[in-house]
């Protein structure tokens, strides 16, 4: 068992891949951008309702789990934002944090097997992830609390296609605010 | 242990943290409390930013409605005289000073006409609920703004407040599929829950099949459910159906129809009645009472400008309204006991003669002497002497009963 965990680790940790796509930011731009994808949703939909279905802070927790590669960042980068979500909602703390833990994690985990620069793979794990969220969500709801909340599956596909269209460009533009050694 | 958390470092600060937040939603669900603090961090790190911001948006979206108007006036300047133009300006500027100062002005007026004690608040943004309809206000503790209070507009009930913060609060919008309170309609007074859909129209629920709603009837806060005073407009019925065990009531609410800028916090409600509801047809005109019957037999023959010159000893007179045949036929007997002098219940001798003419017509006067005036004749000088009145009319002529046969 132990053997086959090194060579897990071996395989995968040793990758050229993981060790030089690791990405770095300022730490003012690990703190502003998520405040600004928050303040995004809680602002902008009061003029344009529509873009209450765009999900920011759900894409900024992709993106810098995903450039991060580490389950870790993932998990505490998720947990963090959900939680701000959370206390901004009037929802019961935990709800979006625990989706958000999740996704961050797992981000991470694929950034580890796959090429997150390229445009193709950030849109399809952008349409996996926010789909994941939503109908994690609505899990968690139904389950924990007993709330009686809809899942329609053709709007959730069409919310997570907008977000993943969206997410490219917008990992694009964060792209630039790397810090480079 | 610590190869072990280091092998699986990963995984295990996924479970704690996963864990920590089931405990920390656990103890939310059990205690149905909420972790303040937590929550009053976020609060008072978004307002700031969402003040800043909004204020940037009105300050750019007023600079640049100024910037197209001052363009305007530009051009008008080319065409116009400079003083006509600077009249258009401060026409202009008024205008739009008046457009913009008119909600406010209207919510001023509204808090002060109202008998509940509110304040002002600006809603500053949304929460980040899915689906949810709730709205935060620029005012919180420090305010008076306590959980429960109930937010409206002049034009009705907006939601209630579900969170008060030092800053800022949360407010529940009617139309949230989690919001409730109780009704009254207007014009049955039929009561109900209002319950949000998660759309801008709200349902009345628990409203029997058997009871009476109409469409377009309004519904008004009844106060049963402690948190809105009684008499707050709710909205307009749009859709009334029966139901399995209840009707189906669509109502739109009022109070959200004109946008969500400025709204009101009731920190200290007055309840009210319900108002009349307004008639919805026109007013019915009543034509006057029918004259007494004594003057209607007076006038049937056609000579009514002759009575008064031949019986003015007794002119018709009315002692108040009579409406019925029965009030006419006590007023006729009354007049002929008067005239006969007679004290019903008191006089002997049985009854008066209740067949005698009270008006009786110049057929029926006795005619007079050779050589005495008769002060109806033409060119007698009756209109000098008023004739005298006589204290008793003179009895029936057989033929009273028939005038028609003896006029000329």
């Amino acid at each position: 068992m132990s053997d086959l965990g090194t060579d897990f680790r071996l395989d995968f940790s040793e990758t050229p891949l993981l060790k030089k796509g690791v990405s770095k930011y300022h730490i003012a731009a690990i703190i502003g951008i998520p405040l600004a994808a928050i303040l995004f949703q809680v602002y902008v939909p009061r003029f344009f309702e529509r873009l209450s279905y765009l999900e920011l802070p759900l894409l900024v927790t992709v993106y810098f789990s995903l450039m991060r590669r580490s389950p870790v960042a993932g998990v505490l980068f998720g947990a963090g934002i959900g939680l701000a979500q959370d206390s901004l909602s009037h929802n019961p703390l935990g709800m979006f944090g625990i989706v958000k833990t999740l996704v961050g994690y797992f981000a991470a985990q694929m950034s580890q097997r796959f090429d997150v620069q390229n445009a193709g793979v950030r849109l399809v794990l952008g349409f996996f992830f926010c789909f994941f969220h939503q109908f994690f969500y609505w899990v968690l709801g139904r389950a924990l609390l007993g709330e009686a909340l809809d899942l329609d599956l053709q709007t959730t596909l069409l919310v997570a296609v907008l977000n993943a269209l969206v997410a490219v460009p917008l990992f694009h533009i964060l792209d630039r605010l790397k810090v480079t050694d | 242990m610590e190869f072990f958390l280091n092998r699986y470092r990963n995984l295990t600060v996924l479970l704690v943290a996963i864990v920590a937040q089931l405990l920390l939603l656990a103890y939310q669900v059990k205690s149905n409390g909420e972790v303040r603090l937590i929550r009053v961090w976020a609060v008072s790190a978004v307002t700031p930013l969402a003040r800043v911001i909004e204020a940037g948006r009105s300050g750019t979206v007023h600079f640049v409605r100024d910037y197209f108007v001052l363009l305007n006036v530009r051009q008008e300047n080319q065409r116009l005289k400079s003083e006509l133009d600077r009249t258009k300006m401060d026409n202009q500027y008024l205008r739009a000073e008046l457009s913009t100062a008119d909600r406010a002005e209207s919510l001023a007026i509204f808090q002060q006409q109202s008998p509940s004690k509110t304040i002002a608040a600006h809603v500053i943004g949304n929460t980040t609920g899915v689906g949810a309809k709730v709205v935060i206000v620029d005012r919180g503790t420090g305010s008076g703004v306590q959980k429960g209070m109930a937010v409206i507009t002049p034009d009705g009930i907006v939601g209630k407040v579900t969170a008060a913060y030092p800053t800022a609060s949360f407010v529940l919008l009617i139309t949230d599929p989690s919001f409730a309170a109780g009704v009254i309609s207007q014009k049955n007074h039929v009561h109900g829950t209002l319950k949000g859909q998660g759309y801008s129209t709200v349902i009345v629920d628990y409203v029997q099949n058997e009871q009476k709603v109409e469409p377009g009837e309004q519904f008004f806060t009844s106060g049963d459910d402690r948190i809105f005073p009684k008499g707050l407009p709710v909205g307009e019925t749009t859709v009334v159906r029966e139901g399995k065990s209840y009707k189906e009531i669509f109502v739109t609410p009022s109070g959200l129809q004109n946008g969500l800028e400025e709204v009101l916090i009731v920190t200290e409600g007055v309840h009210v009645p319900i108002p009349e509801a307004q008639p919805t047809s026109q007013t019915v005109h009543l034509q006057e009472p029918p004259p007494a019957e004594s003057s209607d037999a007076s006038t049937i023959d056609g000579a009514p400008d002759q009575v008064p010159a031949q019986a003015p000893a007794q002119p018709p007179t009315q002692s108040g309204p009579l409406t019925t045949d029965a009030d006419r036929l006590v007023d006729q007997y009354r007049k002929i006991g008067q005239a006969e002098k007679h004290i019903y219940g008191q006089s002997a001798g049985g009854a008066p003669n209740f067949n005698i003419n009270l008006n009786p017509r110049p057929a029926d006067v006795v005619p007079l002497p050779p050589g005495a005036q008769n002060p109806a004749s033409p060119g007698a000088p009756s209109s000098a002497s008023p004739p005298a009145p006589s204290p008793a009319p003179p009895p029936p002529a057989p033929a009273a009963k028939n005038p028609g046969a003896k006029r000329p």
